[in-house]
């Protein structure tokens, strides 16, 4: 019996993203579902009552929320295919640390630096983000992926922040590239795989949707 | 072998209390390091440079920090007693919820205690909400891991420890009336052995919580 897959994301989500790379490299087919935030649908409002967040992954009916959970999810059902977190107990944990990192810290730091007023919280958030993207880049080392010779869990966390690193470095008057040349080799590298490029937003259109934003919260 | 494993934390923290009770409830021995945590050692430092907090365990002189991290670990590492659910969208919704805990249900119950005269009822009824949500996932069960303690009973020791300390702060956040059923979880998670024998005795345990807010807070 085919699986019954629907994902309820936002197209500028770089939470929502990660589902759709996850579910891609598995090769599964699935309905997606553009929701409006400002307009949440019943469907989202039932299916993640607790969060009313995105996304929302719908399998045979039951709905899974939080993008890394998702992800998990995902990799442990179907298992046979790219698996995305390693095998090893330990190299799981670490894997498991560095999306919680990426969780943890990445957005809310960011946020800091798009819609952010204050002078000082700006420079502040761009510090400490330049900063863990440099702790990443460390992490990172010479591998070609987070997960070693595979794109993994970790990759998957952290590579559709990239088409947000254009709004960033716009915004906090920074290059990536400048700071951390490895991340920025390594988000090419992902781009040329065909789940990452079909799932990730075009950067100019991210930057678009950000200053659309700006301009409504009276900041741009 | 009792050498191999190491875990860094200290007697006042229920996410190191997390750790020891999967521990305990697996049998598993393990040399115990009290951190003082207003004088971390080198070693912690160095084992878990990036949070710098406790706990960290250490197997095989491999470190691994986040407690919830922590236990999925020794759960894929000592699989009898398994902690997690089998199924895949059991493992979801248990993590899904111990993430609510600490990400939403922990920061609300600081919010009351730090909050001001004006903004106090607000929060107490935000955190209010967010254990009446919690309480709804008890449905009927004896614990959330059905029968017997599983992986959100011992994420939620923070709600246990709560409800145990909470005299220390003049506060009755979880009230008895209020929350019956989790109440009642409660004091069954307490009559466990496993939780019992890690359990910080009671009085020490208001002493210590008194203090350190009175210390954040000011006498009262």
């Amino acid at each position: 019996m085919a699986d019954d897959i629907v994902l309820l994301s936002t197209w500028p989500s770089m939470f929502g993203m990660r589902v759709g790379v996850a579910l891609a490299e598995k090769g599964l087919k699935y309905e997606y579902r553009e929701e409006d935030l400002r307009n949440k649908s019943p469907l989202l409002l039932n299916m993640n009552p607790v969060h009313k967040k995105i996304p929302v992954l719908i399998h045979n009916g039951k709905p899974i929320s939080e993008s890394m959970i998702i992800v998990e999810y995902i990799d442990g059902v179907w298992n046979h295919k790219s698996p995305l977190l390693p095998t090893d107990p330990y190299q799981r944990a670490q894997a498991r640390f560095w999306a919680d990192f990426v969780d943890k810290k990445l957005y809310d730091i960011g946020k800091k630096i798009i819609w952010s007023t204050k002078g000082e919280e700006h420079e502040t958030g761009k510090k400490e983000f330049i900063e863990c993207l440099k702790l990443l880049q460390r992490e990172l080392g010479d591998k070609p992926y987070f997960g070693g010779e595979n794109f993994g869990f970790v990759d998957v966390s952290l590579v559709t922040f990239s088409c947000w690193f254009h709004t960033f470095e716009s915004y906090g008057n920074f290059s990536v590239e400048t700071e951390c040349p490895k991340l920025i080799a390594w988000t090419k590298r992902c781009l040329e795989k065909e789940s990452v490029s079909s799932s990730l937003a075009d950067p100019h259109k991210i930057h678009d949707f950000a200053s659309g934003v700006r301009k409504r919260l009276g900041i741009e | 072998m009792a050498e191999e494993v190491k875990l860094f934390g200290s007697w006042a923290s229920p996410y190191t209390s997390r750790v020891k009770v999967v521990l305990k409830l697996k049998g598993i021995e393990y040399e115990n390091v009290e951190e003082d945590l207003s004088n971390k050692s080198p070693l912690l430092l160095k084992y878990n440079p990036i949070h710098k907090k406790v706990p960290v365990f250490l197997h095989h002189g491999k470190p691994i920090a986040e407690s919830l991290i922590i236990i999925e670990y020794i759960d894929e590492t000592w699989k009898h007693n398994p902690i997690l659910p089998i199924d895949p969208y059991d493992r979801a919704m248990a993590r899904f919820w111990a993430k609510f805990i600490d990400e939403k249900i922990q920061p609300a119950v600081w919010k009351t205690l730090l909050a001001g005269e004006n903004e106090r009822e607000a929060a107490i009824e935000e955190a209010h909400q967010l254990l009446k949500t919690l309480e709804r996932e008890l449905n009927g069960k004896k614990f959330f891991g059905g029968e017997s303690l599983g992986f959100l009973d011992v994420a939620g020791n923070v709600v246990v420890w709560l409800e145990v300390s909470q005299e220390a702060l003049g506060m009755n956040l979880l009230d008895k009336e209020k929350f019956p059923i989790l109440h009642e979880w409660c004091q069954r998670v307490l009559d466990d052995d496993a939780f019992k024998q890690v359990m910080p005795p009671k009085e020490k345990l208001l002493a210590f919580t008194r203090a350190r807010f009175e210390a954040f807070l000011g006498p009262k």
